[in-house]
C-alpha cells in the first residue's frame, strides 16, 4: 500500500515540515498539532478519498516512558476505493483538552467522540451531543485515565441493600 | 403472599402441598445481561430442556414470574434496574445467581462491576462457572426445588426471618497486588485482598 | 436510585404534545440484553429514538492495561460472546502483528477454521433471534441445535463450550485431534439440511418478508459515512471484506465468495447472512480436508511460546524459556510502539489498537467494536417506522451488548 500520493497531497497543503510521519509494521502515521487537526482530516477526506472513519481512540501517556504529552488521540481512516489505511495522531495536554469535532466530516464520529469524552475527559468543539455514553451521567471521574484506579474509588459499593424480609 | 397467621399456627400438609406446587412450576424471569444469557437460552432450547422441570414459561414481565435468574455481570448502571425488577416481583420469589460474575464479580474486578449481586439483592442459589454449563443451571433449579420443598411455607414465613444483609463482610483494606503474600496454607487470605 | 430518563430531546412546544415517550429496555426480551431506547412516538410511528447504553460497561479496556497478552484473551473472549473464538483470534492477530511473529501453517488453518465456525455460530444466532423476535420460534430451535453442534466441536478442541480462551501468542492452547476432525466432517455433512430447513421457513415467508422488507433501509453513502462494516455494510452495497482485501491467516488459500446486497434493508441483511453461512461452510470444508501437519505453536526460539513440557525437564534452554515466560516481572519483550490491526469478525471489522510500552502488558488496549458503531446508526434507520419495526431492525443489526459497552 503506497502512501506517497497521500503524503504528497498533504505536503503540498501543509508544507513539507508541517507535520511528522512515522511507520510501524503496516501502520502509516502522521502526527499533527491540534490546531492543524481539522484541516488535515478535511484534506484527507476530500482530496485523498479517505471517506470512511474507522475509529477514534485516545491514550493516556502519563506512565509511558519518555512521553512528552499526556493525551494522544488517534484517528484511523480508510480509503474504500484503494483499501489504503491512514492514521492521524495528535497530542493534547491539560488544561486545554479541547479539540475540533470530526462530526461534520464523518457522522460515525458521533459516538466515538462521546466515548473518548466519557473515558478521558477530552472535549470536542462542535459535537452535537457531548455527554457521557457508557458511564452513568452522575459519574464524576474519567475512568480510563491512568490516575484512576482499576477497582475504582468505591463507587461500585455505594448502593442501597435490599434484604429478603423487605421483599 | 404472606398471610397474617400468628406464629402458633403450623400448617404442615398445606405447606407440603404448596411447596410441591410452587417448586414444579417455577416461572423464571431471565435477567440475562451477558454471556450467561446465552447459556440460559441454550438451557431453554431443545438439547437441555428446562421445560422438563416446569420452568418453561420464561415470561419477561416481573409481575408474572417467581424465579429471577440473574445471568451475567451486573454493573453500576444496571443495578438499580435489577433492584426495581426484584421489588416488582410478587411473593413468593426466589433468586438464582447464575455464573461467576453475578455471584462475585467474576473476572471483572473493575471500577464499575458489582462484586456479587448478593451485596444488594437476596440470593437463594449460586451457580458457579464462566459460563455455567446448562446442566449446572438445571442442577441449580433442581436444588432450588429441593430447597423449596424442604424449607418452604405456605405463608412465606421463611422469608421474614432473613432480615440481614447476606453479603460478604465489607473488605476493609484493598492491597496492591505486589504487596500481597501468598504463603502456603494461607487460604483465608490467599487472594489479593486482606481482611484486616 | 431510580433510573432517570435522560432525554435531551425535550418536547416543549405545545403543538407537539401528542408525542409520547416510551422507554424500551434495558430489561426487555427483544433488546438482546441490556440496551435501552427512549422512543418518542406519534401514535405508532417513531419520531425519534435516543439510545442509552452503558448497562453492561464492565471496564474491559482498563483490564487490558492490567493483564498480559496471554491473560487478556480470557477477557476479550467475553466481548462478542456469541462468536467467542473470533475475538480471541482478532486479539492475538494484532498481538502477533505487534511482536512480529509468523504462525505455523497448521495454526493458521485451525484458526481460520475456528473463525469460520464462529461466523456460522454468530449468524445462526442472529437469524434465530431475529426470527424469535418476530414470532417464529421454530427457526430459533433449528438454529440453536446447529449451534450446539458447534459447541461440541469447541469442547472437543479446548475443553469448554464457549469462552475457551483457545489462542495463545504464537499458537493455540491445544492441538486438535482426530475426534475433532470427525466432528467437523459430520457437521459439514449435516449442516446443509438444517440450513435448508431454515430457508424453507423464512426466506419466502410472507410474514417475515412483510416485516423486514424496506424496513431500516441504509444507503451506501450513509453506510460509509457512519463507519459501518461487515454484513450490514455489505448488504447496502459496500463491497469490502477484510478476508479478501487484507488477507490474514490462511484465507489466501481458500476459494470463497463475498456476499453483498444492494437494498440495504433488514431483509437484505438477513439474506447476506444466510449466504455468508454457506460460504463459511465451504471454507470449513476446504480447511478440514487440507489441514497441514506440523507443529501448531511457533518454535520456542522466538521466545514467546512455552516450550514442550518434557523438554523443560531435560534441557536448560527450555527451562530458562519457561522461567522467562511464567515468572512475574518477566514475560514478553514487545517493541515499544503502537499499532492497529483488524480482522473480519462476523459482526464487522473487529480491530484492536495496542499501545505497547515494551513490557508484557499492553499499555492501552482499545477495541474497535463493530456493535458500538452499528448501534449508533439505529436512530437513523428507525425514523418514520412503526413501533414493531424496532424489533426487526434491532435483530438485523446484531447488537451484542458486551461488545457495545465493553
Amino acid at each position: 500500500m503506497s502512501h506517497e500520493n497521500t503524503l504528497r497531497v498533504l505536503q503540498e497543503r501543509f508544507g513539507a515540515g508541517g507535520f511528522t510521519t512515522s511507520e510501524f509494521r503496516d501502520n502509516f502515521r502522521v502526527i499533527v498539532t491540534p490546531s492543524q487537526l481539522y484541516a488535515v482530516l478535511e484534506c484527507l477526506k476530500q482530496a485523498c478519498g479517505f471517506i470512511m472513519l474507522i475509529d477514534i481512540t485516545a491514550a493516556d501517556y502519563l506512565h509511558y516512558p519518555d512521553a512528552r504529552d499526556r493525551f494522544g488521540l488517534i484517528y484511523s481512516l480508510l480509503n474504500i476505493g484503494t483499501g489504503e489505511r491512514f492514521y492521524v495522531k495528535t497530542y493534547v495536554n491539560e488544561p486545554d483538552l479541547t479539540l475540533p469535532s470530526a462530526f461534520p466530516l464523518w457522522h460515525g464520529a458521533d459516538w466515538m467522540e462521546r466515548e473518548v469524552f466519557d473515558m478521558y475527559g477530552i472535549l470536542f468543539d462542535g459535537h452535537p451531543n457531548l455527554r457521557r455514553i457508557l458511564m452513568p451521567e452522575e459519574f464524576t471521574a474519567y475512568p480510563l485515565r491512568k490516575d484512576y484506579p482499576l477497582r475504582g474509588r468505591g463507587e461500585r459499593h455505594n448502593f442501597p441493600v435490599i434484604t429478603r424480609a423487605e421483599g | 403472599m404472606a398471610l397474617a397467621l400468628s406464629d402458633s399456627i403450623v400448617l404442615t400438609q398445606l405447606d407440603k402441598l404448596a411447596n410441591w406446587v410452587r417448586k414444579n412450576s417455577l416461572w423464571p424471569m431471565p435477567f440475562a445481561t451477558a454471556c450467561c444469557g446465552i447459556e440460559l437460552m441454550a438451557t431453554g432450547a431443545s438439547r437441555h430442556d428446562i421445560a422438563r422441570f416446569g420452568a418453561e414459561a420464561m415470561r419477561f414481565s416481573p409481575r408474572q414470574c417467581d424465579l429471577m435468574i440473574v445471568a451475567g455481570r451486573v454493573v453500576m448502571k444496571m443495578l438499580p434496574v435489577l433492584q426495581r425488577i426484584w421489588q416488582q416481583m410478587p411473593e413468593p420469589k426466589w433468586c438464582i445467581s447464575m455464573g461467576a460474575c453475578a455471584s462475585s464479580g467474576g473476572v471483572f474486578d473493575t471500577y464499575v462491576t458489582v462484586q456479587g449481586i448478593d451485596r444488594f439483592i437476596p440470593v437463594d442459589i449460586y451457580v458457579p462457572g464462566c459460563p455455567p454449563r446448562p446442566e449446572q443451571l438445571i442442577q441449580s433449579v433442581i436444588d432450588l426445588q429441593e430447597k423449596i420443598q424442604k424449607t418452604g411455607t405456605l405463608t412465606g414465613r421463611e422469608f421474614v426471618k432473613r432480615d440481614h444483609s447476606e453479603a460478604p463482610r465489607p473488605l476493609a483494606v484493598e492491597m496492591e497486588p505486589t504487596q500481597t503474600i501468598v504463603a502456603p496454607a494461607d487460604f483465608a487470605t490467599g487472594t489479593r485482598l486482606r481482611l484486616n | 436510585m431510580p433510573v432517570e430518563a435522560i432525554e435531551p430531546i425535550a418536547v416543549e412546544e405545545p403543538e407537539k404534545e401528542y408525542l409520547w415517550t416510551l422507554n424500551f429496555g434495558p430489561q426487555h426480551p427483544a433488546t438482546h440484553t441490556t440496551l435501552r431506547l427512549i422512543l418518542t412516538l406519534d401514535g405508532e410511528t417513531i419520531v425519534n429514538a435516543v439510545p442509552d447504553i452503558g448497562y453492561l460497561h464492565s471496564g474491559f479496556e482498563k483490564l487490558g492495561e492490567d493483564l498480559n497478552y496471554n491473560q487478556y484473551v480470557t477477557i476479550v473472549d467475553r466481548m462478542n460472546y456469541i462468536s467467542p473464538v473470533a475475538n480471541e483470534i482478532a486479539w492475538h492477530h494484532v498481538v502477533e502483528k505487534l511482536l512480529g511473529i509468523e504462525l505455523t501453517p497448521r495454526c493458521k488453518y485451525i484458526r481460520t477454521l475456528f473463525a469460520e465456525l464462529m461466523r456460522l455460530h454468530d449468524h445462526l444466532l442472529c437469524i434465530g433471534a431475529a426470527a424469535l423476535d418476530l414470532g417464529g420460534f421454530t427457526a430459533f430451535l433449528y438454529a440453536f441445535y446447529q449451534r450446539e453442534l458447534i459447541y461440541d466441536m469447541c469442547e472437543t478442541a479446548s475443553g469448554q463450550r464457549f469462552h475457551p480462551s483457545y489462542t495463545r501468542v504464537g499458537g493455540l492452547m491445544y492441538d486438535v485431534d482426530d475426534a475433532f476432525v470427525q466432528k467437523v466432517r459430520s457437521f459439514v455433512n449435516g449442516f446443509p439440511k438444517a440450513y435448508h430447513d431454515i430457508v424453507r421457513l423464512l426466506n419466502r415467508n410472507r410474514i417475515f418478508i412483510e416485516r423486514t422488507r424496506n424496513v431500516g433501509v441504509l444507503s451506501k453513502e450513509d453506510a460509509i459515512n457512519l463507519s459501518c462494516t461487515g454484513p450490514i455494510a455489505r448488504a447496502s452495497g459496500v463491497v469490502r471484506d477484510l478476508r479478501k482485501d487484507e488477507p490474514y491467516l490462511a484465507y489466501k488459500d481458500f476459494d470463497f465468495k463475498i456476499v453483498c446486497g444492494t437494498a440495504g434493508d433488514c431483509y437484505a441483511r438477513y439474506l447476506v447472512r444466510m449466504e455468508e453461512m454457506l460460504e463459511s461452510l465451504q471454507i470449513v470444508d476446504q480447511a478440514i480436508e487440507n489441514l497441514p501437519g506440523g507443529p501448531v505453536n511457533v518454535d520456542s526460539q522466538s521466545k514467546v511460546v512455552l516450550p514442550e513440557q518434557l523438554s523443560t525437564y531435560r534441557s536448560i534452554e527450555s527451562m530458562i524459556q519457561h522461567f522467562e515466560l511464567v515468572m512475574p516481572n518477566r514475560g514478553f519483550e514487545a517493541p515499544r510502539d503502537e499499532l492497529y490491526g483488524a480482522i473480519e469478525s462476523p459482526n464487522g471489522e473487529l480491530g484492536f489498537y495496542i499501545v505497547s510500552d515494551g513490557s508484557e502488558r499492553a499499555y492501552r488496549a482499545r477495541t474497535r467494536p463493530p456493535s458500538f458503531i452499528h448501534f449508533a446508526i439505529f436512530p437513523h434507520l428507525i425514523k418514520g417506522h412503526q413501533l414493531s419495526d424496532v424489533v426487526a431492525v434491532l435483530g438485523s443489526l446484531n447488537i451484542i451488548a458486551a461488545e457495545l459497552d465493553r
